[in-house]
């Protein structure tokens, strides 16, 4: 592994963990006084797999995920604050409320959501790169899912077309080792989902999800082998939730002892001692940062509590596309900032599809062969 | 104007909207170099390549996911379902993805796509082959659901549906494909949401889509030689459905008849009645009747395969029903 970080990049990925686990500590806290409702799956212990990720790839990269989607809007810089509110199902939400925990959508970050169907979102990640492609821009896609939603059949057969189409698309499984309450292996013929890759010819290999070193070194690495036309891949990051599934499970299908080990792994002081170690950064780095995001999560969970609920008019926005509406962008609405950097995308004259999903000579050729004349 | 085949005026949409607008691209199972199952892709691979008429695996749940994926980011798919009997397979991406992803976002995205593909009963195929699966998708917010009857219809809403901004779901008529009709040249567009009067007439209004619509206009001749003039509304759009003009024509005829090919049971029809009484209740002189297929499994013998489905004279006995002239 290089060893060459700079301060700024671990520093970086220190605050962004560090902003995760204390946003997710009090989301943790506020659901516990009923000012969020519904699901609320919390992400602590799996910082490393978000934001290793994040600092691998670019910010115009596009990013998706499943219902456990706190942490990586937080990791490509979301407002922390826009998006408590949106766990508190308030105007002052990424989604005005609309989605909550399970669906934070941030574009201007290009984070293209949480999804509730497990595996769902696996389709929609090869459609994002397939358009990627089409369009000729070198653009990653990474999309995250739980172990279980390896077993949906939506992985296989999108797994099937990404790899034949060579689509740049980053699958990263965080094996967090519990569907819910079932551990991988009560259901997985094969437990190391990393090996489902190579039914597809596809790049498939497992990667230390609680070390953001680990997870940043591999990402980079896959992000250039997508942008080089080389196909997808699929990640394995072994990693682990410190709390249950969601806010209602009190995670007794597994032993004390199990959860009390795996916290000897925690990412965050693991970073923080590589630092250290290295010389890096000293502690009166990270204990300025610190103060910092716990200031910045009080604000956030301040901003939230409050941000009006909507109003009943918005139950019929959002649904259909009017003619002539214009798309709502969040921090522009919420906070009054000007996003320039809203995605757009060349318009069907100026586009040129110069890419072949089955070359022509290709194609006649086999056709020959097969005593077809065209 | 030229006479085409329904098939022959989707190819000839889709060739426009293709050649208009390079983020169209079409995927589906045998539309490239099968040319489309029912044809209706003839040519368009030789034309626009296999980056943009793609022949998916055998996979309806992964290439609709993809193509809505697509869409997120702007491009304009068009995805072609063999039948709308093997779309049941990707109703989760259609349903939980393509008609929410407005809503979950806020209204930071949205979904251009068309879901379109042969549908309903009929040609001895038995159960799992013989369905018109509308109602379902006319139950979701978030989709637009149409089912044009002609060729002309066919083209124009085609082309609409290919620049609406809304995730479409368009039922062709598997057994309407090889109908011909006079269809416009060129800019030929027919907007979504809003019915067509396709037949004046005075004593009862035949509310009907897609290939039933043929059976209304049979009826409605045979029940002209009997002094009886019927008026068909084609809905076309079956979400939204168009309320103003369903309205007009009740108001008009003071009588109605659904006619619709699904299950009677929470079908499009029962919600047309329910706008027809809630909203016109004083200008009926006689409940309204609908034809539908029966609450019953498609059979593969070819006499309950006909006993199953509206037709002709069960349209006539109904029209009578209304209008006094024949007993329940
Ligand atoms: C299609 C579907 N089936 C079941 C559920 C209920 N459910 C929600 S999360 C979950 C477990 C998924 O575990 P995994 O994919 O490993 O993700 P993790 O929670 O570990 O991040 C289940 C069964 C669902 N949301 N969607």
């Amino acid at each position: 592994m290089a060893s060459a970080y700079s301060k700024d990049l671990l520093l970086t990925m220190y605050r962004k963990m560090f902003l995760i686990r204390r946003f997710e500590e009090r989301a943790g806290q506020q659901y516990g006084l009923g000012k969020i409702a519904g699901f609320c799956h919390l992400y602590i212990g799996q910082e490393a797999v978000a934001v290793g990720t994040n600092e691998a790839i670019r910010p115009d990269d596009y990013m998706l995920s499943a219902y456990r989607d706190h942490g990586q809007p937080l990791a490509r810089g979301s407002d922390a604050g826009m998006v408590m509110a949106e766990l508190f199902g308030r105007t002052g939400g990424y989604s005005k409320g609309k989605g909550g925990s399970m669906h934070i959508f941030d574009i201007e970050h290009h984070f293209y959501g949480g999804y509730g169907i497990v595996g769902g979102q696996i389709p929609l990640a090869a459609g994002m790169a397939f358009a990627s492609r089409y369009r000729n821009e070198d653009r990653v896609t990474v999309c995250f899912f739980g172990d279980a939603a390896a077993n949906q059949g939506a992985l296989h057969e999108t797994f099937n077309m990404a790899a034949k189409w060579k689509l740049p698309v980053i699958y990263i499984c965080e094996n967090n080792r519990y569907g819910m309450g079932t551990a991988v292996g009560r259901t997985a013929s094969v437990p190391e989902i990393y090996k489902r890759a190579s039914a597809y010819n596809m790049r498939g290999e497992p990667v230390d999800g609680m070390d953001a070193l680990a997870m940043y070194e591999t990402v980079k690495d896959c992000a250039d082998y997508c942008r080089a036309g080389k196909g997808p891949v699929l990640l394995e990051a072994n990693t682990y939730r410190f709390r249950g599934h969601s806010m209602a499970d009190p995670a007794t299908y597994r032993s004390k002892s199990e959860v009390e080990e795996e916290r000897k792994n925690d990412p965050i002081p693991k970073l923080r001692a590589f630092a250290l170690k290295k010389k890096l950064a000293a502690d009166a780095d990270f204990e300025a940062i610190e103060e910092e995001v716990k200031a910045q999560v009080d604000a956030a969970v301040k901003f939230a509590d409050e941000s009006p609920e909507p109003d009943l008019e918005e139950l019929w926005r959002d649904t259909i596309v009017e003619e002539g509406e214009e798309d709502v962008r969040p921090r522009q609405r919420v906070l009054g900032h000007n996003v320039t950097n809203w995605p757009s995308y060349p318009s069907g004259q100026e586009l040129k599809v110069t890419w072949d999903l089955e070359p022509r000579e290709q194609a006649e050729k086999e056709d020959k062969k097969a005593g077809l004349v065209r | 104007m030229a006479e085409l085949m329904y098939r022959e005026a989707l190819n000839q949409a889709l060739d426009e909207e293709m050649k208009r607008d390079a983020n169209v691209f079409l995927i589906g199972e045998e539309v490239g170099r099968y040319n489309g199952a029912f044809k209706v892709s003839q040519g368009l691979l030789d034309r626009y390549g296999s980056a943009r008429v793609i022949d998916a695996p055998i996979s309806e749940l992964g290439f609709a996911g993809m193509s809505v994926g697509a869409a997120m980011v702007g491009l304009r798919p068009v995805v072609e379902m063999m039948t709308w009997n093997f779309a049941i397979l990707a109703m989760d991406q259609i349903v939980n993805n393509a008609a929410k992803l407005r809503h979950m976002s806020g209204g930071q995205l949205r979904c251009p796509i068309v879901f379109r593909g042969p549908g309903g009963a009929g040609g001895r195929l038995s159960s799992q082959h013989s369905q018109a699966l509308e109602a379902n998708y006319a139950h979701f917010p978030g989709l637009k659901v149409i089912a044009p009857a002609t060729p002309a219809d066919a083209k124009g809403m085609l082309k609409s549906a290919i620049r609406d901004e809304n995730p479409i779901i368009m039922f062709e008529g598997e057994r309407l494909y090889a109908i011909k009709g006079e269809v416009p040249e060129g800019e030929h567009v027919v907007p979504l949401g809003k019915a067509d009067v396709k037949r004046e007439g005075k004593d009862v209004t035949l509310i009907t889509w897609s290939r039933m619509y043929y059976f209304c206009e049979q009826a409605a001749q045979e029940l002209e030689k009997e002094g009886i003039s019927v008026e068909i509304l084609d809905l076309r759009t079956l979400r939204p459905l168009d309320e103003e003009a369903i309205l007009a024509s009740v108001r008009k005829t003071n009588r109605a008849v659904i006619c619709e090919e699904g299950w009677a049971l929470a079908g499009v029809g029962a919600s047309v009645v329910d706008i027809i009484q809630s909203k016109a209740f004083d200008d009926l002189d006689a409940p309204v009747l609908r034809v539908t297929g029966l609450d019953v499994n498609m059979s593969y013998a070819a006499n309950l395969e006909n006993a199953i489905q509206p037709d002709a004279p069960k349209i006539i006995a109904a029209v009578k029903q209304v209008l006094y002239r024949q007993g329940a």
